[in-house]
């Protein structure tokens, strides 16, 4: 279908720390026991694009992204792993491969997506209009446990929900305006010029950018290469496309046109004008046509460009793993609401418990749990909605609530962990109390120790 | 012989729309048949002209008949879907009714065949003509004509031998009584019924009628190169002479016809099969829909409150098809990025308007040929073909094929099949690529520009024209008129749900022509002023019907009246052999919710609450069909022409539509 598809997997994200380290980089992040890049990379694979680039932010990190990779999708993808500077953004990160780039269109996606999104709808959607640029929008995810009210309050005080400010038009095809809510202090500033072009303007708060997007590769090179200071593509680059939509800087059509016509002899100049005009008028006009049409007399050149949005249907899931809080949450939707991405066949109890994991008497694992091979449990734990991950060591009369517990984990006997995240080679020694806490890779909890809210890593030696 | 009659079986006869077993309702655009045996065929023209099995044999002639001519000795309500047998049974009502009187009818036709003995010259003089009418006629009429007209136990003599074959075929004619014969040839599985109704009446020929069989068995082998008409002509007389000698003579012209249909052209036979379009689905047909949609691309759920009139058509629950369709776009392997994208502006209405969308599919087409590789050991020819075909019956899930598409496709379909087989792939590639600019360039861009040119020559100062919808050639006559300094007026008659005329209007405006702008419950207000109308057309038929855009046959009857005249401005790509008396047969049905909305109004919701109940049905029809009687003039590439000329163009330039 002419698309090449750029997965932009991120590296060791700061907004991650402690959950990820040298050793796990962003992408590898287990989200129900499988790194999160997985979830975008078999989304791809469904859609029958094989042919991928992944770019991965620093050297070592693209090593054992790549290693996972290839050990995962030897023989169904055809991934290559791209590796950029740490700190270039998104934009940079495009800039760095921009010659490896040659189908029409480019889709990126972001690395940290979890949907069930078809991409294919974004890159039809795209296609349809002939678009700049296309952008998933999905409905932003409820953040925080559904049900316990006790996490949360103070998260969300910490991590103040981030919004994006998207503008429509009324048929809720094209993009009028972006922002993400951190950017924007008090006012909007929207060109009148588009405004006055579409006459109705839907703004809306409660949805969020997906970062997945279709970019024409000619305009996107060109404007990486125009403007050098573009740092991310939400933050500069389509905010960018968006705002200069009916003032385009870039030559679109102008160019390969003129080739076209020149190919064509037998086709005079006049004839195709009248072919395009025929097509043109038939197809319902856009504000692009009608503004051009109004101030631009001559049809040749364009000057304008479309930037579109697909909008995921409420039934799609769509998360991104970018916050702590979001970890969790996904973490939870994956094995619970949104069960299909997982992969994995629920048992009747609605939980996935590896057959070769040992539970001792009285110990109950509740529905949308999961527990990964080779784990121990002692007798008398409960686990009601959590992820436990291979060969933990679970001790007696153990309770994990709501928490995220990662491989090799050693959990005492008589401790509790309650909304909270620890990460691979925890050791947790007995009668601990976590609440809300995210422990680092590595970290030994002390016998009977109580947290509340806090992060705690092992010290860099 | 005609090697069209092997793809004219029988009529498939069914029933459609206010259907009651016992009383059929008259038609009301009715054309009668001739007053009387001798005059010359008018009525018939349009159906037996056409060149296609494509055709529907008018309705009218049932109806007319069944309420006009009760037939006392034949007490089986049999089905009667031919037209000119039941024209005939109409004139010849006093003297025979349940006879069989093929010749007196078809003479009735064909006057140059009256005389026996000369036939041979006189057809060959009016070969052409005759060729067409009368096997039109017969195919459509013979194997159904055994039912008829034949007393009971002939019919069941009829029946017998034909148990060997297709008895389901039969029974199933025999019971349905017929409102409407479907617009396309019967589905393959009846033809062998017909070959089989050859064998019929053997046992029981009588010296005459072997004599019959045996000189029109003769006469098919003699005429089997020579062109097909004069056959048949041949047939009819033998049967005439024998006809007053028993009364399953039918049987016997059966047989003939039968026979005839053997000694047929075999690879002219075949040809014609290609020429021919594919039978279009009719939605009611269960087991067909079942079979379509599994192979569909396009997830289409039913429509759960369908119309019932309009079953046989497509309807579909709108909305759902196109998030579908976006959601798999990167799934579907073979569709080509370009076709898919053409598709989904179809589906999605992004492209509407008859020459939009021709021309967007054929450029889609020539973007399939110029990444088109042979895949080893096929054929360039038969794969691209294949392929073709695949991506058309992707475009029609997307949005029903409009007729002068599917001239388009039966161009490059034509095409590629007499590609020369010494050409190397690329060769062929960029043949069939300045094929597709030559048709685009020659059948759409400069028709246009003839059209323009004869059309503003009937603009003149001080008119004022009314224009219905948005036609992009009635457009730039309007913009041609205006260049050339033409005072005029133009009234844009616009109707929901689409206003289409809205973007006419700002365009014209733009360019400073004087508008009114009006929906089309004023027309009646309106046409006082107005002096001339011009329309577009989705396709002209060959019956002069005009078929376009839903209300055109409203604004042009409300012209009629008024005695303005009505000017259809259509490309001759467009004109197509079919003939169609209503728009029920072959229609298109819309969005049904977007008859109830408003755009951009959302408090605009008076059908909500009721729209649930199972008692309404929302209709959105796109088409009409107007009345040749309503339409002064057709202006085309070749021309200002009545519409009574349209077979003419159809019939003289339809080699040329092909071949260019």
């Amino acid at each position: 279908m002419d698309f090449q598809v750029v997965v932009l997997a991120g590296g060791t994200s700061k907004e991650l720390v402690p959950l990820v380290s040298k050793e796990v980089p962003k992408p590898l992040l287990p989200v129900a026991n499988r790194p999160v890049l997985s979830y975008v990379l078999e989304q791809l694979e469904l859609s029958n694009l094989k042919d991928l680039i992944v770019v991965v932010e620093g050297e070592d990190a693209a090593l054992r992204v790549g290693g996972w990779i290839s050990g995962a999708y030897v023989d169904r993808l055809h991934v290559e792993v791209a590796a950029v500077p740490e700190d270039v953004g998104t934009a940079g990160a495009l800039r760095a491969i921009a010659r490896h780039l040659t189908a029409k269109d480019i889709l990126v996606v972001s690395g940290d997506l979890v949907s069930d999104v078809p991409p294919g709808a974004v890159a039809a959607a795209h296609r349809r209009h002939d678009a700049v640029v296309t952008s998933m929008i999905c409905s932003t995810p409820v953040s925080g446990p559904v049900e316990s009210g006790s996490v949360g309050a103070k998260d969300k005080i910490k991590k103040p929900r981030r919004f994006n400010i998207i503008g429509l038009d009324p048929t809720k095809q094209f993009l009028l305006y972006i922002a993400s809510g951190a950017e924007v202090e008090k006012d909007l500033h929207i060109p009148k010029s588009i405004l006055r072009a579409v006459g109705q303007m839907d703004i809306q708060a409660d949805l969020m950018d997906a970062h997945m997007y279709a970019f024409k590769r000619a305009v996107l090179l060109e404007v990486l290469e125009q403007k050098q200071n573009f740092h991310s593509l939400r933050h500069d680059v389509l905010p960018y496309l968006v705002k200069t939509q009916l003032k385009s800087e870039i030559l679109l059509n102008g160019t390969p046109q003129a080739e076209e016509n020149g190919h064509d002899k037998v086709t005079s100049e006049s004839n195709q004008t009248i072919i395009s005009q025929i097509l043109a008028n038939a197809s319902t006009p856009r504000f692009h046509e009608v503004y051009e049409s109004i101030h631009n007399g001559s049809p040749t050149v364009q000057r304008t460009h479309k930037c579109c949005a697909y909008i995921a249907s409420n039934s799609k899931y769509c998360a991104r793993l970018n916050s702590i809080q979001a970890f969790s949450d996904i973490n939870r939707d994956v094995i619970g609401e949104a069960n299909h991405l997982s992969g994995y066949s629920f048992s009747v109890h609605n939980n996935i418990i590896h057959p070769s994991s040992e539970l001792g008497s009285k110990t109950t694992v509740g529905p949308h749990c999961m527990l990964g091979e080779g784990s121990l449990m002692g007798d008398k734990c409960s686990v009601k909605r959590s992820v436990i991950g291979r060969h933990c060591r679970i001790g007696s009369n153990v309770k994990i609530v709501n928490s995220v517990v990662m491989d090799h984990v050693t959990l005492g006997d008589g401790s509790s962990i309650q909304g909270s995240i620890v990460c691979s080679n925890v050791q947790i020694q007995e009668r601990v109390v976590l609440k809300d806490c995210q422990i680092g890779a590595g970290f030994v909890v002390s016998a009977g120790s109580e947290h509340k809210g806090e992060s705690l890593t092992r010290k860099e030696k | 012989m005609d090697a069209r009659r092997g793809s004219l079986p029988v009529p498939r006869v069914r029933q459609v729309g206010f259907f009651t077993p016992n009383a059929q309702p008259a038609p009301t655009r009715s054309q009668s048949g001739p007053p009387d045996s001798s005059s010359p065929p008018l009525s018939d023209s349009p159906a037996s002209n056409s060149l296609s099995p494509v055709m529907i044999p008018p309705p009218r002639h049932h109806s007319d008949n069944l309420a006009a001519a009760p037939r006392p000795t034949s007490p089986l309500p049999v089905p009667e879907p031919s037209p000119f047998r039941r024209r005939g049974a109409d004139n010849n009502n006093a003297l025979l009714v349940g006879s069989y009187n093929p010749a007196e009818t078809l003479l009735a036709m064909s006057p140059s065949s009256s005389h026996v003995g000369d036939g041979e010259s006189e057809e060959t003089m009016s070969g052409g003509w005759f060729r067409r009418s009368n096997s039109g006629k017969l195919a459509s009429s013979l194997p159904s004509g055994t039912f008829d007209f034949s007393p009971v136990q002939s019919t069941a003599e009829a029946l017998k031998p034909n148990k060997v074959q297709n008895p389901v075929g039969i029974s199933v004619l025999n019971n349905t009584i017929l409102a409407e014969v479907s617009a396309r040839p019967a589905p393959k599985e009846q033809q062998p019924e017909a070959p089989s109704s050859s064998k019929q009446p053997k046992p029981k020929l009588t010296k005459a009628e072997r004599r019959a069989l045996q000189e029109s068995q003769r006469a098919a082998k003699a005429a089997a190169k020579a062109v097909a008409a004069p056959e048949e002509v041949a047939t009819i007389k033998s049967v005439k002479q024998h006809q007053t000698q028993k009364k399953d003579a039918p049987q016997v012209a059966v047989s003939v016809a039968a026979s005839e249909r053997k000694g047929g052209d075999k690879s002219q036979e075949k040809e014609r099969r290609k020429d021919a379009p594919a039978p279009r689905m009719q939605f009611d047909d269960k087991s067909r829909v079942e079979k379509a949609k599994r192979r569909s691309v396009v997830d289409q759920t039913e429509a759960k409150k369908r119309v019932e009139l309009f079953r046989h058509l497509p309807q579909y629950e709108h909305g759902t098809q196109l998030a579908d369709l976006e959601s798999k776009f990167l799934q579907l392997d073979p569709m080509h990025p370009a076709i898919y994208k053409v598709g989904l502006q179809y589906l999605a209405g992004d492209i509407s308007g008859g020459n939009a969308r021709c021309i967007a599919m054929l450029q889609a087409f020539q973007q399939v040929v110029k990444d088109y590789s042979t895949p080893p050991e096929k054929t360039l020819p038969r794969d691209l073909t294949a392929k073709i075909s695949s991506y058309v019956s992707f475009f029609t899930q997307c949005r029903p094929l409009s007729m002068s598409m599917g001239n388009a496709i039966r161009f490059l379909k034509n095409r590629i099949a007499k590609l020369s087989p010494s050409l190397s792939e690329s060769e062929s590639k960029s043949s069939i690529c300045t094929d597709i600019d030559r048709f685009i360039n020659e059948k759409i861009v400069l028709a246009d520009r003839v059209i323009v040119q004869h059309a503003s020559s009937k603009v003149k100062d001080g008119d004022v024209l009314l224009v219905y919808g948005s036609s992009c050639v009635v457009e730039m006559v309007l913009l041609h008129s205006h260049e050339l300094g033409k005072q005029f007026r133009v009234i844009v008659v616009d109707s929901r749900p689409k206003l289409e005329g809205k973007a006419l209007l700002r365009r014209l405006v733009a360019k400073g022509v004087h508008c009114t702008y009006t929906h089309i419950n004023a027309v009646s207000y309106v046409m006082h002023e107005v002096t001339k109308v011009f329309l577009g057309a989705s396709s002209v038929l060959s019956n002069g019907t005009v078929y376009s855009r839903v209300g055109t046959a409203c604004v042009a009857m409300v012209a009629h009246a008024f005695r303005v005249p009505v000017i259809i401005c259509c490309e001759a790509y467009k004109f197509h052999e079919r003939v169609q008396l209503d728009s029920i047969c072959s229609n298109e049905l819309g969005d049904p919710d977007a008859i109830g909305k408003v755009p951009g109004r959302m408090d605009v919701n008076y059908l909500n609450d009721v729209s649930n109940s199972g008692n309404l049905q929302l209709l959105n029809l796109m088409y009409d069909a107007t009345p040749a009687d309503y339409v002064s003039m057709i202006v085309t590439d070749y021309g200002m022409i009545p519409p009574t000329s349209v077979p003419v163009i159809v019939r003289e330039y339809r080699r040329d539509h092909l071949l260019i």
